[in-house]
């Protein structure tokens, strides 16, 4: 892709994140950046040191790490469940909204990549997840508040700043997803494990 | 300390430095100057490191008031100005810096001896537009801190050979992009025989361009995917927009070329309404 960039494609989304967690594993100088999103790593080099051919060839190289091959950090959110599209989300995935609290609490998900917004982690479910295909409201919120927890398609989030945003929301959290001076600034990095606990 | 008063700050003046790579897998663009070869050559003049912050001034419209006598350096885009351009001028007791409205380019670079010493965020003193991250755009009265003194002596340079932005057609060298596939076999040949219009509603984020459209023949939905400035993205309408240093990270309409890197600064200086020729290269 261009002078400075290789884009890397595969099958499925669990594939993606082992091909993403081997490159980051296999860092080499010349490497600016990683990339991962739902099909796709975009290795991004300094041509300098690196160029896009070479990274290519050190990708194909690099091999994958499976879910199961790691214990990345885990990270536990409190959630209320208070959000406005509770009742719409779970008529949509087929369950009450206790059901869906017991299956959002209940699964294990993975951060697979950030999208959007700074911070803003596509968390995808280890296992069936909700169970079902959540649609984006029919018209987005102009202004989604800090902390909103939301679902849409197979994903869950939580939106790290007050934004606009079509995703369903179900619940709200205090924890903080986005400070520019922590380190690392996302709570919720690429490969980060999330668990979600309700709280009143 | 030393500092510069903002008398004018102009309609949209940031501070830039060479942004913040390295931080996309968290969503984090690189930002940074849009103009590097012109914000490297204000560096260099004043004798500043290459990762000193400098201000990216767009249109003009600006005047700066330094505390005490102090190098600066403009280049980037030309207009009147009260300093000549790609040279160190000695600014001496209360005397101010006067930028008016560019007549060549559009975005001019301020260098000042010290460089702009605002805090850094996540490394950089980049404004990243999009994100909010950085220092806000300046305000009339606010005070810009400068740095120490650089161990970097003001180079003795007679003159600099660069030219003025060019008001004519301009031509950049594209690349093909990783989703060409999507669109009609012809497609290459439309996107690179056109002379596209850069539309009024560029910024950094990307610069948009209209003409005959170029639609993806594949609408199959296109998961989001990691994006470069200089990649062109297209939208289901069939307008390109050549992304710029604070484009999102990533993106979902289909990458038909990508720029190739040497020609990206020429971006940072067209004008609305200008012309531009994307030049098939390989080289």
């Amino acid at each position: 892709m261009g002078d400075r960039a290789v884009l890397l494609e595969f099958a499925t989304l669990e594939q993606t994140l082992a091909g993403y967690r081997g490159l980051e594993a296999a860092a080499r100088p010349g490497v600016v950046d990683l990339i991962p999103a739902a099909r796709t790593v975009l290795v991004v080099v300094d041509p300098r040191i690196l160029s896009p051919r070479d990274a290519g060839v050190w990708a194909r190289a690099a091999v994958p790490v499976p879910a199961d091959a790691v214990e990345d950090r885990e990270v536990v959110v409190p959630v209320r469940y208070d959000g406005e599209d509770l009742d719409a989300a779970s008529t949509a995935a087929g369950l009450s909204p206790e059901g869906l609290v017991a299956r959002h609490t209940a699964t294990r998900w993975t951060s697979a990549f950030i999208g959007f917004s700074p911070g803003f982690a596509y968390l995808v479910a280890e296992g069936p997840g909700l169970g079902a295909e959540i649609p984006r409201r029919a018209t987005s919120r102009p202004r989604v508040p800090a902390g909103s927890v939301g679902l849409a398609g197979s994903f869950t989030g939580v939106y790290p700043r007050e934004s606009p945003g079509g995703w369903q929301l179900i619940g709200t959290t205090d924890a903080v997803l986005w400070d520019a001076a922590a380190q690392p600034p996302a709570l919720l990095a690429p490969g980060t494990r999330v668990r979600f606990e309700a709280i009143r | 300390m030393s500092a510069l008063t903002v008398l004018e700050p102009g309609p949209l003046t940031l501070v830039q430095d060479r942004g913040r790579p390295g931080l996309a897998r968290l969503g984090v663009g690189a930002s940074g100057a849009f103009d590097r070869g012109a914000a490297a050559l204000a560096n260099r003049l004043v004798g500043n490191p290459a990762e000193a912050a400098v201000l990216e001034v767009l249109l003009g419209g600006v005047a700066l008031r330094p505390w005490a006598p102090l190098w600066v350096a403009v280049t980037g885009a030309r207009g009147p100005a009260s300093v000549e351009p790609n040279t160190a001028t000695l600014l001496g007791p209360g005397q101010t810096l006067r930028l008016g409205p560019a007549e060549h380019g559009i975005r001019f670079v301020v260098a000042v001896r010290g460089g702009v010493d605002v805090d850094a965020v996540l490394g950089s003193r980049s404004r990243d537009t999009l994100a909010g991250l950085g220092p806000p755009p300046l305000r009339a009265g606010e005070v810009l801190p400068i740095g120490p003194e650089p161990a970097g002596r003001i180079p003795v340079i007679d003159a600099v050979p660069v030219g003025a932005p060019g008001d004519g057609e301009l031509s950049v060298d594209v690349r093909r992009g990783p989703r060409l596939d999507r669109f009609a076999a012809d497609a290459w040949e439309a996107l690179t025989g056109t002379a596209w219009t850069v539309d009024a509603r560029s910024d950094r984020t990307g610069i948009r361009l209209s003409g005959p459209p170029v639609r993806p023949t594949d609408r199959t939905e296109l998961p989001s995917e990691g994006m470069v400035p200089g990649a062109i993205q297209v939208s289901p309408d069939g307008a390109p927009t050549i992304l710029g240093p604070d484009a999102p990270v990533t993106g979902g309409y289909p990458v038909i070329a990508v720029v190739a890197d040497r020609d990206l600064d020429l971006l940072a200086q067209v004008r609305p309404g200008q012309s531009i020729r994307l030049r098939s290269s390989s080289r």
